[in-house]
């Protein structure tokens, strides 16, 4: 009886273990070719960023980066085809072109002289090998100015990332330890500009900033601003500063630290977490920042962002598909690095301003 | 607790008395005044960059003020308003091209979002963390890069996109195939498929609320006989509508501000037949290039006024569907 009970709980266990296994292989491979679909384009864009700009718009053309062959006849350079005969397909290099005949030589047997086919030219495939195109990446680097594109956005990135960091630290800090009149009110308001559409404030400003101070064609506009936080990091910090214990700050009081000396020496150094991922949430918000430059720096193309540069390079270049799609690569290296090297605390901070815990 | 029921605390804690703040004890003043100090840099910049310009916005609005002649402006009272809302086709165009926009692209993205979520969730799935990271890295490719991609992926003859559905048996290559980018019915479709690569941060939040729905509920359900269809019905998705609610606030007010992508594809041409004219572009165009400062005014005003009324429209309906555990009703 207990061998009989025994055997019938193996056979149930086996079953539940093979039922698992199939389920973890199937959710697996389904998730796999989710995402093979769902990053197809990046490795497009790789590939392609790797291609001669003839290859880029063969439809005929292999996947890829790949180049025809070509060889040299006599101290000429000839095509080198893939050529349909009565004893298969030859690689041939074409010699004379004709409409309805050509003349071919085969490069594995020069000495027999010219050999004429019949058929139209134009019809056949080139013989290609693989070959990849990193020229185009200094190509890319160079015409668009990568440098200073990339100068301007790291200055702009930067100077608001500690301006913004600062400004929202102690702001949230005034939300999270003291009472004052009025602080659910402003609280409120504070997060209600998160759906305020910026386009709103967007004109006086504008006015004011490039008519009246004159800073049109400068960073000042988007700089300024900045410096004074903004809402989304104040609310992360603050939730973060909640958490922190009173007991540091009641024990820095009694040994005689004033307001600021306990927020700059007490609370800071125990929010690196939160401050790591606001700035950078900043930082990528910076590297991404299109709307604003484009339409305060109008007009002072020395002064251009990335984003900006990219846009008119792509109007200016739209037939160099491997030159574009190489400045978008360069372009999206630092945010993928970053990201993979910082997505513990990240992610942290995303989850803290959407989820109720 | 998340932004917006913070929001929902603070306004239950609200008290809007003015007296209660000179009836302040010197302790409580010497708090305050710490307090102000420490929010000062938020409550200037408020001033500054919120509210000063709100209104001063509205005011350009009763305004003819071209900027390159600002000595011309003159008062014309709603006479802006009168031609935005009456007269002019371009407004109520670029309204409907937003509204439909976000219907298609909204439902897509947000239930793209939590399936994907519901995925990498699911204790089935090998190498989980990994999958996570994979499925986030699209959200940080920058924008720009992402569209210029995206656009050459989308080419209807050496796009991968459409030599993918080839493969299929579906005719889609050349000239009278699938033309993503030249066909008006096609494009709120590929600029979804674009928006696709931006919903990391909705992904996140899914799974983190997904990760906080307690097992005895899932284990209670089952004993009742429920399937994983039943359970992803009944238990998951009413345990996380308050992240579906926040994702639903945020994506309505981006998608009234719909830009780049129309602006980087084509320049904000409207086209192909005038599909892609935004009602942001057309803003932009009348505040910035045209320097139609007044009438620039009254379009931001009112898309504020329409974001303003659709999100208090969300937040007085999410009462009745957005379930929130903490609260007894």
């Amino acid at each position: 009886m207990a061998a009989l009970q025994s055997n019938t709980w193996n056979e149930y266990e086996i079953g539940r273990r093979r039922r698992n296994l199939l389920l973890t292989a199937a959710v697996t491979l389904f998730a796999l070719a989710i995402l093979a679909i769902y990053l197809m384009p990046m490795a497009y864009g790789v590939i392609t960023s790797l291609k001669s700009k003839a290859q880029t718009s063969d439809p005929g053309a292999p996947v890829w980066p790949a180049e025809a062959i070509k060889f040299s006849y006599e101290g000429e350079s000839y095509d080198l085809l893939q050529v349909p005969t009565e004893s298969g397909i030859r690689h041939w290099a074409l010699v004379k072109k004709g409409r309805r005949a050509s003349q071919f030589i085969d490069p594995a047997n020069v000495a027999a002289g010219l050999i004429d086919w019949e058929g139209n030219w134009r019809q056949l495939q080139p013989v290609r090998e693989f070959a990849v195109q990193w020229d185009n990446y200094p190509r890319a680097w160079n015409t668009i100015d990568f440098a200073r594109l990339l100068g301007n956005t790291l200055m702009y990135a930067f100077i608001t990332m500690f301006g913004t960091v600062a400004a929202s630290s102690c702001a949230a800090y005034g939300f999270a330890r003291f009472n004052f009149p009025f602080k659910n009110l402003l609280f409120m308001i504070m997060i209600g500009t998160i759906v305020l559409p910026p386009a709103v404030t967007l004109v006086p400003t504008y006015a004011f900033f490039v008519n009246i101070l004159g800073w049109g064609g400068t960073w000042l506009p988007l700089i300024v601003p900045a410096m004074f936080g903004n809402a989304y990091n104040i609310f992360l910090l603050r939730q973060y500063f909640l958490t922190i214990p009173r007991e540091m700050e009641e024990a820095a009081q009694i040994d005689g630290a004033g307001r600021i000396r306990t927020f700059v020496s007490v609370i800071l150094p125990q929010a690196v977490p939160a401050l790591t991922a606001v700035s950078l949430f900043h930082f990528f918000f910076a590297w991404n920042d299109f709307f604003g430059p484009l339409i305060y720096l109008a007009g002072n193309r020395d002064a251009n962002p990335i984003t900006v540069g990219l846009t008119e390079f792509n109007g200016l270049y739209s037939s160099e598909t491997q030159l574009i799609l190489a400045a978008a690569v360069i372009s999206m290296i630092p945010p993928l690095a970053i990201f993979f090297l910082a997505q513990r605390v990240f992610i942290q901070g995303i989850v803290v301003t959407g989820v109720d815990k | 607790m998340d932004m917006f029921t913070e929001f929902g605390a603070a306004r239950g804690g609200a008290r809007w008395s003015l007296r209660a703040a000179f009836r302040l004890t010197g302790a409580q003043r010497d708090e305050a005044k710490w307090g102000l100090i420490f929010i000062s840099p938020w409550l200037i910049g408020f001033a500054l960059f919120y509210f000063a310009p709100m209104i001063v916005s509205f005011l350009f609005s009763l305004y003819d003020f071209v900027l390159s002649a600002p000595d011309e402006a003159r008062f014309v009272g709603l006479e802006n308003w009168r031609r935005m809302l009456a007269e002019d086709p371009n407004t109520w165009e670029a309204l409907f091209v937003t509204f439909k926009f976000a219907l298609i692209s909204l439902p897509i993205g947000m239930v793209s979002a939590f399936l994907l979520a519901v995925l990498l969730n699911s204790k089935h799935l090998l190498g989980r963390n990994v999958m996570r990271t994979l499925f986030y890295a699209p959200t940080m490719v920058p924008l720009i890069a992402a569209i210029l991609i995206w656009s050459r992926v989308l080419n209807p003859q050496t796009g991968w996109l459409n030599q993918m559905i080839e493969v299929t048996g579906i005719q889609a290559v050349g000239m009278d195939g699938l033309r993503w980018l030249d066909d008006p019915n096609l494009i709120y479709i590929a600029y979804t498929f674009i928006g696709l690569w931006g919903i990391g941060n909705a992904i996140l939040i899914n799974l983190a609320s997904l990760q906080g729905v307690p097992t005895e509920l899932y284990e209670a359900a089952s004993i009742d006989g429920a399937g994983w269809l039943r359970q992803l019905w009944s238990v998951t998705i009413p345990m996380v509508t308050p992240v579906i609610f926040y994702n639903l606030v945020l994506s309505v007010v981006g998608l009234l501000q719909y830009f780049i992508v129309p602006y980087v594809l084509n320049g904000g041409n409207g086209y192909p037949e005038g599909s892609t004219n935004f009602y942001m572009i057309y803003f932009y165009k009348q505040a910035f290039p045209f320097q139609n400062m007044g009438y620039g005014a009254t379009l931001a005003w009112f898309m504020f006024i329409i974001g303003l009324g659709i999100t208090i429209f969300l937040f007085a309906t999410g009462r009745y569907w957005v379930y929130y555990a903490g609260e007894s009703k």
